[in-house]
């Protein structure tokens, strides 16, 4: 087994300033940065906080960004390295830090209670539901979200904008609405709900320009464009920009 | 502590007032100017490209291959292409390049295209210029309000671009004949057309658009397997959009070079059969 | 310093995990004004590290499957120390849960007809787990958290708060339960009346008032070296409850899961979900034997096949042959791996080989196991769809736990305590199943819920009072680590750094309590804890409370060494090897000691932690009769299978 000294610069402050800060530390064969973090935390500087919890890329706690990209740090190895290279860690910059490597992402969790839960069947009771497998396929793949909210960090929507989060909730919220549009079962539409509007009226889909940043940084491999974000618009221009639907409300409208 | 705190109110995009204090608009080391670089300047080249040609009202017919640039011609100044993709529609008022007439449509078509939205708002607009690296517009409203709205109207440009993949389909089994337009025989342009074609077809059906209309706007495809299956296939093809739509704009551009070369003379279109 | 802030509540639940959120949902869809408190952020739970499934008898896969049959598997799992009517309920429920799941939009994987498909686990006689590829952890958090988040939305409406009736509390750690001590004396003595907690991210103290609490906590493993667990698994609950005056049942019970990662070092100990083996991957030592069939016990033996053609039919047609014995419970697959790397068949890190490369097509592994693929590619470099993986025991979960009552999940001896999950005790016996945790979850926490509910309306005129004393205690407990360098006084010793004790704790855990005990050591184990229980006392720790993980273990530090006290104590007392407890020096099951409990409960019950001395322990044992299993739950079974579990007396009642 080869271990070797490698260089790191971790931010460390709060929301007064801080600053980035050198250390040497011991690597060794299989490590990921987390481990390092964690050798940080037990031999140089006790009180770096970092949030973390399952080490296996399972519960998306210990977002940072690795040399400024938004990264899983239990999920980054360091052989992706270069051994000479120094590594620089910092805190995810979309959010207000708490401090060191941690930030405060209530943002998601406001946005999360944006978005109206699942609505269940009328008339169907717990062990009566039927669903195939391909009509849940899709709503599974993006229930493989693990809310580390690296998407949120890197989409510039809000990233560059902070005016911008009040109306945009972000693709890991556009990807629960098109969850819950896509669920088999869902009765939003009968109880009046029409998810694909209120996903552009209320959740800001149109701020978002598919510049796919979200979909490059997700560590599950969900692909939220193409999967999530571009069917959501062309289910909102099913709604709006649709001559043929929109002359048609317009008659029935008149006629009713 | 709570999941609920306060919002924070406060510009200065990603330097924004309580986020981590750090100067730097990013802290990437790769190179991540490459991507954006090299796709502003494949876009470029082929802007460049194809104004001088769609300007040019020449060299676009070389029995028995038509430009993909100038077909269909709709005008009345088109030249006559036995039997080709003439339909006087606009009559003798228009006066420059029938090209402009029709280079509407696969133009607003790829304008509008969820890939080339990516490529030029990245590598043009700087919007941003790569992931996690700063953008340097002070406000941004994305596709909300006018004029990118009507980004909307993708739908529509994939309808027209059925039609002209369809023409440009004729055009490819109009190559099938000679210069004398007799049948069943083959050159060279041939396959360059039979090559255009397909990635033509396989870029305007691999569209997100198209996606969603053959089935992804359903809630349920165990209802639907014929269109479950078509979504599917689009859905493989999707995955390639972006390579699809690079292929496709390199043969659309050589199908009309192959003409250009031929018609002006440079270069003969070796004939195989 | 009692100018801490204070809310009131009418349940507070610790965790928020499977079991505490379901607590919590159940509490406030009865009327009780809830709070849960998690020491990580809200969805961020252990839980969702569960992977292979929810075993629930639903009969969707296989219709001969009924509760009665999982009811069996499960005492058999437990070696039929499980408190039975726990697992009567259990497997009762445990469908209905499911289904429940899916009214709040959980997507299982689905049966060709509709239905919720499940999977093969180890010593379930059907498919019984609904999953959802092997993230269905993920799903049942996720599940429950959206069902709170659906909750509070309802709230909105009615209130224009969101957090009127459910509050989540995240990244908060709770120190010490509270407990009514102004009417000494009298009937209501005793009764909980709230906790203490920290913010961990300001270090702001804080007590929430509430009559009813439910430790929803989960389990112990970060007090072993080599573990499954994150790094929540300090026993917090545990320690809470032992502290508040309640008694932990069968702490010796740990299980190794047989299947964790041994390389790289920093992975090690990583779970490799059961169903890796469930689908078909086999058990190879370094010859390329597929060494279990040298492992089945006496008691199943008629249950598995004796040869690899008959284990392998049986993926196909499980009517006709019996199951591979890959899939016996956990802890035979556990000592099996344990004993050929011992005998020197191991693999180059330690460990044996799981090859599911040579069994399936690639396309099916990456479709089926699409976490572990992903998980050895990115963590180990091994494509587990060309290559075996290198698989060895971990610690993965605690039997033992709170001693509660199987009905409503009351604790003993403390009114107004509630305990559900991994947390409380008896449900599994000695071992459990796979996929039986995610069902004892939301079962039991269902119950905790309502009954903490029921209970705490039933005081809503007389809550029991908050009381300063315990309250400034409290915050001078947690403030210690900080002022460790002043009071030096009196005390020998430079301050310890509480990374460097936590190390040596799991070490020792991990090498004289481990999957393998015997007595010396586990005296050995019991000496050296006292020792650093000592040392902890210095555990000092450098900055300020602002998001300090420094203090945050220091605080931690006193729970791993009463729960690992208890663990040590109990596995030195129980003289036989029953599932997740094996003596060299006792390496049968002892018929006579079926029926026996062992109870922990706090040596100085002042609260006070008599540290400093460390020939006297913390913790003191002691035993306790099982009740007789009820006769129609006895009759599920045949006579010549009880009479090798159960002793004389009990079969001839």
């Amino acid at each position: 087994m080869s271990s070797y000294e490698a260089r790191f610069k971790v931010w460390r402050g709060d929301e007064q300033g801080g600053g980035l800060e050198d250390f040497t530390v011991e690597v060794n064969d299989g490590e990921v940065v987390l481990d390092i973090v964690h050798r940080l935390q037990a031999t140089q500087a006790p009180d770096l906080a970092v949030r973390w919890n399952c080490k296996a890329g399972k519960c998306g706690s210990c977002s940072a960004e690795i040399n400024g990209r938004p990264r899983l740090m239990c999920m980054t190895r360091m052989s992706v390295f270069d051994r000479a290279e120094t590594i620089t860690v910092t805190p995810l910059r979309t959010f207000p830090v708490i401090r060191d490597l941690v930030t405060d992402v209530g943002f998601n969790y406001r946005k999360a209670r944006e978005v109206p839960a699942f609505v269940p069947p009328a008339g169907l009771g717990a062990g009566e539901y039927r669903m195939m497998q391909e009509d849940v396929d899709r709503s599974q793949e993006f229930r493989k979200c693990i809310e580390c909210f690296l998407c949120q960090d890197t989409c510039h929507v809000v990233r560059d904008h902070e005016e911008n989060k009040t109306a945009f909730a972000g693709p890991r919220f556009l990807m629960r609405i098109a969850e819950l549009d896509m669920h088999p079962l869902d009765a939003a539409a009968e109880t009046g709900l029409d998810r694909g509007r209120t996903a552009q009226d209320e959740h800001g889909l149109g701020y978002c320009n598919i510049t796919k940043c979200c979909t490059e940084v997700c560590p599950e491999g969900i692909k939220i464009t193409d999967n999530a974000l571009i069917p959501m618009k062309e289910r909102a221009v099913d709604r709006k920009y649709d001559p043929l639907v929109w002359l048609g409300s317009k008659i029935r409208r008149r006629s009713s | 502590m709570a999941t609920g705190t306060e919002p924070q109110q406060n510009s200065g995009g990603v330097r924004t007032g309580a986020r981590a204090a750090i100067t730097a608009p990013h802290l990437r080391t790769d190179r991540w100017w490459l991507a954006p670089a090299v796709t502003a300047a494949g876009l470029l080249a082929f802007v460049v490209y194809s104004t001088w040609r769609a300007f040019a009202n020449a060299h676009y017919y070389a029995a028995p291959y038509v430009s993909p640039f100038y077909s269909p011609c709709l005008a009345s100044n088109c030249r006559t292409m036995h039997a080709g993709p003439n339909a006087d529609l606009f009559g003798s008022w228009w006066g420059i390049s029938p090209a402009i007439i029709i280079l509407i449509f696969p133009l607003g078509f790829r304008l509008t295209c969820y890939y080339y939205r990516k490529a030029y708002y990245r590598s043009f607009w700087a919007s941003p210029p790569a992931c996690a690296v700063a953008e340097p517009h002070r406000t941004y409203t994305g596709e909300t309000r006018f004029p990118l709205i009507l980004q909307n109207v993708h739908r529509y440009f994939f309808y027209a671009a059925l039609l002209v993949a369809g023409v440009l389909t004729y055009d490819t089994v109009l190559s099938f004949r000679d210069t004398h337009y007799r049948w069943g025989h083959m050159g060279l342009g041939t396959l360059v057309f039979l090559a255009n074609i397909v990635l033509i077809w396989a870029y305007t059906i691999s569209c997100h658009s198209c996606r969603h209309i053959v089935g992804g706007k359903l809630k349920h495809f165990s209802r639907h397997p014929v269109r479950y299956k078509a979504w599917q296939f689009v859905g493989r093809l999707n995955a390639r959009h972006m390579q699809l739509a690079w292929a496709s704009l390199l043969s659309v551009a050589l199908a009309d070079f192959y003409v250009y070369l031929v018609a002006s003379g440079v270069f003969a279109d070796p004939r195989f059969f | 310093m009692s100018v801490v802030d204070r809310q009131e509540w009418d349940v507070v639940v610790v965790g928020a995990g499977g079991a505490g959120l379901r607590a919590a949902i159940e509490a406030r869809e009865r009327g009780a004004r809830t709070a849960v408190i998690c020491k990580s952020l809200f969805g961020k739970a252990h839980t969702v590290m569960a992977e292979g499934g929810i075993a629930a008898a639903m009969a969707n896969a296989n219709e001969h499957d009924n509760w009665q049959v999982h009811f069996r598997d499960t005492m058999r799992g437990g070696k039929f120390l499980n408190q039975w009517r726990m697992a009567e309920l259990h497997a009762q429920e445990a469908p209905d849960r499911v289904w429940e799941l899916e009214t709040w939009g959980a997507l299982f994987d689905r049966t060709k007809d509709g239905r919720i498909s499940q999977r093969n686990f180890g010593g379930h006689e059907y498919p019984r787990l609904a999953h959802v590829g092997d993230r269905t952890g993920l799903e049942l958090i996720r599940t429950l958290q959206q069902k709170i988040v659906a909750l509070q939305q309802e709230d909105f409406k009615e209130t224009g708060d969101y957090e009127s009736r459910l509050k989540v509390f995240q990244e908060c750690t709770v120190t010490r339960v509270l407990k009514d001590t102004a009417s000494e004396g009298g009937s209501a003595a005793g009764r909980v009346s709230g906790v203490f907690a920290y913010e961990r991210e300001t270090g702001r103290f804080f007590v929430l008032e509430a009559p009813a609490v439910v430790i929803a906590t989960g389990g112990i493993g970060k007090s072993f070296k080599v573990t499954s667990n994150s790094w929540e698994y300090t026993g917090d609950g545990h320690a809470l409850a032992l502290l508040a005056g309640a008694p932990l049942l069968n702490m010796e019970f740990v299980q190794f899961h047989p299947t964790g990662m041994v390389w790289p070092p920093s992975v090690k100990g990583i779970l490799v979900t059961e169903s890796v083996r469930g689908d078909g991957g086999v058990l190879r030592n370094s010859e390329g034997k597929r060494f279990m069939f040298d492992y089945i016990p006496d008691v199943f033996k008629e249950k598995y096949a004796e040869s690899e053609e008959e284990a392998d039919r049986w993926y196909e047609d499980p009517e006709n042959n019996r199951r591979p014995p890959e899939l016996l419970p956990r802890d035979e697959v556990a000592r099996a791996i344990n004993a050929e790397v011992k005998a020197g068949r191991g693999s180059p890190h330690g460990g044996v080989f799981l090859d599911v490369s040579t069994r399936m097509p690639a396309e099916v592994i990456r479709r089926r196991l699409p976490s572990m693929y992903h998980q050895f590619k990115e963590l180990a470099d091994v494509d587990i769809t060309a290559e075996a993986m290198e698989v060895g025991p971990t610690c993965h979960y605690v039997m033992g736990g709170i001693a509660v009552d199987s009905d409503t999940a009351a604790a003993r001896g403390v009114p107004g305590l509630f305990a559900a999950g991994e947390v409380a005790g008896g449900m599994h016996g000695s071992n459990r199943l796979g996929g039986n945790s995610l069902s004892d979850l939301l079962v039991f926490g269902r119950r905790a819920g309502w009954h903490a509910a029921e209970y705490a309306q039933g005081v809503t005129y007389q809550r029991p009072p908050v009381d300063d004393a315990q309250v400034n205690a409290a915050a001078a407990e947690a403030l210690r680590p900080f002022s460790a360098e002043a009071d030096r006084e009196g005390e020998a010793g430079p301050p310890e750094n509480p990374y460097t004790l936590h190390q040596e704790l799991q070490q020792t855990m991990n090498d004289l309590v481990g999957i393998i005990r015997r007595e010396g050591e586990m005296e050995q184990a019991l000496r050296k804890l006292a020792e650093l229980r000592v040392r902890a006392r210095r555990a000092g720790v450098e900055g300020h409370r602002q998001f300090n993980p420094g203090w945050h273990l220091a605080l931690d530090l006193r729970n791993m060494l009463l729960v690992s006290e208890c663990v040590a104590r109990a596995a030195l007392e129980r003289t036989e090897s029953r599932g997740g407890h094996t003596r060299e020096d006792h390496p049968t099951m002892d018929r006579k000691w079926r029926n026996v409990n062992l109870l922990c409960t706090l040596a100085d019950p002042t609260g006070g932690l008599a540290a400093t001395d460390s020939g006297r322990g913390q913790i003191r044992l002691a035993r306790e009769s099982t009740a007789p299993i009820r006769p129609d739950l006895l009759a599920l079974f045949e006579k010549e299978e009880l009479v090798k579990y159960l002793a004389e007396e009990e079969l001839y009642e």
